[in-house]
């Protein structure tokens, strides 16, 4: 489909009464400059996984040449599709970033083969060598930025049980509760972690329900794996328990109750795709990278934070900075007895069995 | 309760008993056509009218309607794309706006569509299982069946409870919706679930020979087409048979139609599980046209935007289909609108939400205007017979 000319005459039957000026509309991109898209599910001032996202976004605008668009809100449908086409065809995107982990099968494999000269690239991991070469996925370790939020957590907890509001059961959230116990455990071997699971990933009021029925069961320190964090935040600090962070910045939500967060350091991969684009290179097809690698970062330590927690998060942090550091570490059980790793077994951060994970460690209660 | 077609039912029949001798053609035809532009003036002021208090929105953003309206239309009707691209949000809403205004046929308010959806979607994915290696032309109609049979069975039960238990069916069908897609969860992540979907649990996939297709000559998936045979059969059904209009009588007094022994409960339960069975198809063509699998992807509240398409359309069969396509528009060019004018995603929402209350409140218009009346076009013999009460 050929670009629209912007003539503003094909207004709809009878608008014209109102009799009110056009606004004048923006053209998208000029010649030799790229036009990178922006595809959220949710809306991207969510404090979570979408604003994380959108900061991105908003690091890219800042570099010349570039241009960016941004759609909020669009579903895991046709309708992702549409959007894409309608980037492309549009406002010429060059590189599209849908970053919901539904949008990648089928619609972003459909929509590369569509268009072989955009370049598509999905967070999450999922992308394979039988997938379009224009397509690709990046993802990042950030179990390693819960099982610090886990350390820290240790320190602050006086009860010496902690509660995890989480989404689904599947292995990228179940590696993030493992790894906050783990941490946590690393401090205190008598912790223990409630988690629950609300089935979706986003739906505040069970999200709060949670949040309140862990605090009721005696947590006293809580974090999450849902899109948006506000409600499992914002609730935790009202109710007087300490908040551990996810995806984004809570910390103006809790303010003194905020511990730290795992957070998502989206502007790195982005900066550096663009460039491979600027430079005539297609971006790497599959990238994966932890705290060591930039793609994941942790929240500033809040007032409540003691020099202790401090001293030991930022040692281990340090060692995780070297790489190859192993969260799962034998000899250890799930939380049903069955073994997980035998003794002197280890599982780095980057082992691929970690992406089917389907066990708790021993100490977490609840099920997958 | 929203008003049906009995505002126009009643000077119609009025106006027949008190014309002794026939008007001439011309006469009669003049009537007909005042008497149905109304039915399509109205709504149109109505959306307007909400167009302009949602110009006042944009005004007090610094925004110019007149640039909306043109990225609207762009975004929405201007281009092939942009047709193709309204047509296919359309479709589902086709579905899901009849599993409203089917039951409102016999007064009932049903929002539980988005449950049926899902539980279709999850039922053809599920059927598509044994099927394999079946030939196509006999499988995709099974998983349709099979669709419709569980959302039939699902909004049919609402429609049960409510004959004959005397539960709300409103309330009765959002909870039902809530357990519906509750259970489809189960499903997908514990029975259905293909081993093979490590971070989103989806079912196996019905596989690339079960796969329904794009219309000819379009990038629009077959629902589309669907989607317009059933709005054209809901109309029919309703308007054109004897069962259509035993449920119109029902639902405009029930009492009355019981003591006309009318089957009071059947029609309930079948209108329901007819409604019920649309919504399903919506997430039949979903699994079958758009996912290949059933996953949470489609929980993406179609059911609710149908809600507000049904009651557009005065729960009307075939204005579903203009009003679909009107809103499958809006919501084409709500991509641009965020992109051009930096207007959030909830601005498309706000403006769904000002032209549903406008036409809404416009059902009260209905029989005030005399430029409508059929008695002053047929003729002014006609118009002095009838007193103006009638109309009431």
């Amino acid at each position: 489909m050929a670009d629209l000319p912007l003539s503003r005459r094909h207004l709809l039957g009878g608008a014209a009464v109102l009799g009110l000026s056009a606004l004048p509309l923006v053209r998208a991109r000029a010649a030799g400059n790229l036009t990178v898209g922006f595809i959220y599910v949710g809306p991207k001032d969510d404090y979570g996984y979408n604003q994380a996202h959108a900061k991105g976004a908003a690091a890219l605008k800042a570099l010349p040449g570039i241009q960016v668009v941004e759609e909020e809100n669009v579903r895991e449908t046709t309708d992702v599709q549409k959007t894409m086409e309608s980037m492309i065809n549009l406002d010429s995107a060059g590189l599209i970033f849908p970053t919901s982990f539904g949008y990648f099968d089928p619609h972003v494999l459909i929509e590369a083969k569509k268009n072989p000269k955009v370049q598509f690239r999905h967070c999450g991991g999922l992308w394979t060598e039988s997938n379009p070469k224009n397509a690709g996925s990046y993802f990042g370790y950030i179990a390693q930025g819960q099982y610090l939020n886990g350390i820290v957590a240790a320190h602050a907890s006086r009860s010496k049980k902690l509660g995890f509001v989480a989404a689904k059961p599947i292995p990228q959230v179940l590696n993030n509760v493992n790894g906050f116990l783990l941490g946590a455990r690393s401090v205190d071997p008598a912790i223990t972690l409630q988690v629950i699971f609300t089935g979706e990933w986003s739906l505040a009021v069970k999200e709060a329900e949670a949040t309140n029925a862990l605090i009721d069961g005696g947590a006293d320190v809580i974090t999450c794996h849902v899109d948006s964090p506000k409600v499992v935040v914002e609730t935790a600090a009202r109710r007087g328990a300490f908040a551990c962070g996810y995806h984004a910045d809570q910390s103006a939500l809790a303010k003194d109750k905020y511990l730290t967060g795992a957070e998502w350091n989206w502007a790195s991969i982005y900066k550096g795709f663009v460039a491979d684009m600027q430079a005539g290179r297609a971006p790497p097809n599959f990238l994966r990278g932890g705290l060591a690698d930039g793609f994941v970062k942790m929240s500033p330590y809040g007032p409540a934070v003691s020099e202790a927690a401090r001293r030991n998060a930022d040692a281990v942090k340090a060692e995780m900075m070297k790489g190859g550091f192993a969260i799962i570490r034998g000899p250890l059980k799930d939380n049903k007895g069955n073994e997980i790793a035998p003794a002197g077994r280890t599982y780095a951060e980057n082992a691929i069995e970690l992406e089917k994970t389907n066990y708790l460690v021993e100490g977490v209660k609840g099920s997958a | 309760m929203v008003a049906d077609t009995a505002p126009h039912t009643a000077p119609q029949a009025a106006s027949r008993g008190s014309e002794p001798a026939n008007p001439p053609a011309a006469l009669q035809v003049r009537a007909w056509l005042a008497r149905r532009s109304e039915a399509v003036a109205i709504p149109l002021a109505a959306v307007a009218a909400g167009f302009l208090l949602f110009s006042l929105f944009l005004l007090a953003l610094g925004k110019s309607p007149l640039g909306f309206l043109d990225i609207v239309w762009r975004g929405g009707f201007g281009s092939p794309f942009a047709l193709q691209n309204s047509l296919q949000r359309a479709a589902p809403l086709l579905f899901a706006a009849l599993c409203v205004a089917l039951p409102a046929r016999l007064g009932l308010v049903v929002i539980g569509g988005e449950g049926a959806i899902v539980l279709g979607g999850v039922a053809a994915a599920a059927a598509s299982q044994p099927l394999a290696g079946a030939p196509p032309l006999l499988a995709i109609p099974l998983m349709a069946l099979a669709a419709a049979a569980a959302g039939a069975v699902w909004i049919g039960a609402v429609g049960a409870l409510r004959a004959y238990r005397g539960v709300n069916e409103t309330i009765a069908s959002l909870l039902m919706s809530y357990i519906a897609i509750a259970l489809s969860n189960h499903l997908i992540e514990g029975l259905l679930r293909d081993p093979q979907s490590l971070n989103k649990p989806s079912t196996r996939p019905i596989g690339e020979a079960f796969a329904v297709g794009p219309m000819p000559g379009m990038d629009v998936h077959w629902g589309l087409g669907i989607g317009i045979l059933a709005c054209l059969a809901a109309y029919l059904l309703t308007e054109r048979t004897t069962i259509g209009f035993a449920a119109r009588i029902a639902g405009g007094n029930v009492r009355a139609a019981r003591i006309q022994g009318l089957p009071v409960g059947r029609l309930v339960t079948t209108f329901t599980a007819l409604g019920g069975a649309c919504a399903a198809l919506a997430g039949f063509f979903e699994v079958a046209a758009v996912h290949s699998n059933a996953n949470a992807s489609l929980v993406a509240g179609f059911g609710y935007t149908g809600i507000l398409v049904a009651f557009l359309a005065r729960q009307n069969p075939l204005a579903i289909l203009p009003v679909a396509f009107l809103l499958g528009g809006i919501e084409a060019s709500s991509g641009l609108i965020q992109r051009r004018m930096q207007l959030p995603d909830a601005t498309v929402l706000v403006l769904e939400g000002i032209l549903f209350l406008a036409v809404l409140l416009s059902e009260t218009l209905y029989g005030r205007f005399r430029v409508f009346s059929p008695h002053l076009w047929a003729g002014k013999r006609a118009a002095a017979g009838v007193p103006a009460t009638v109309q009431a």
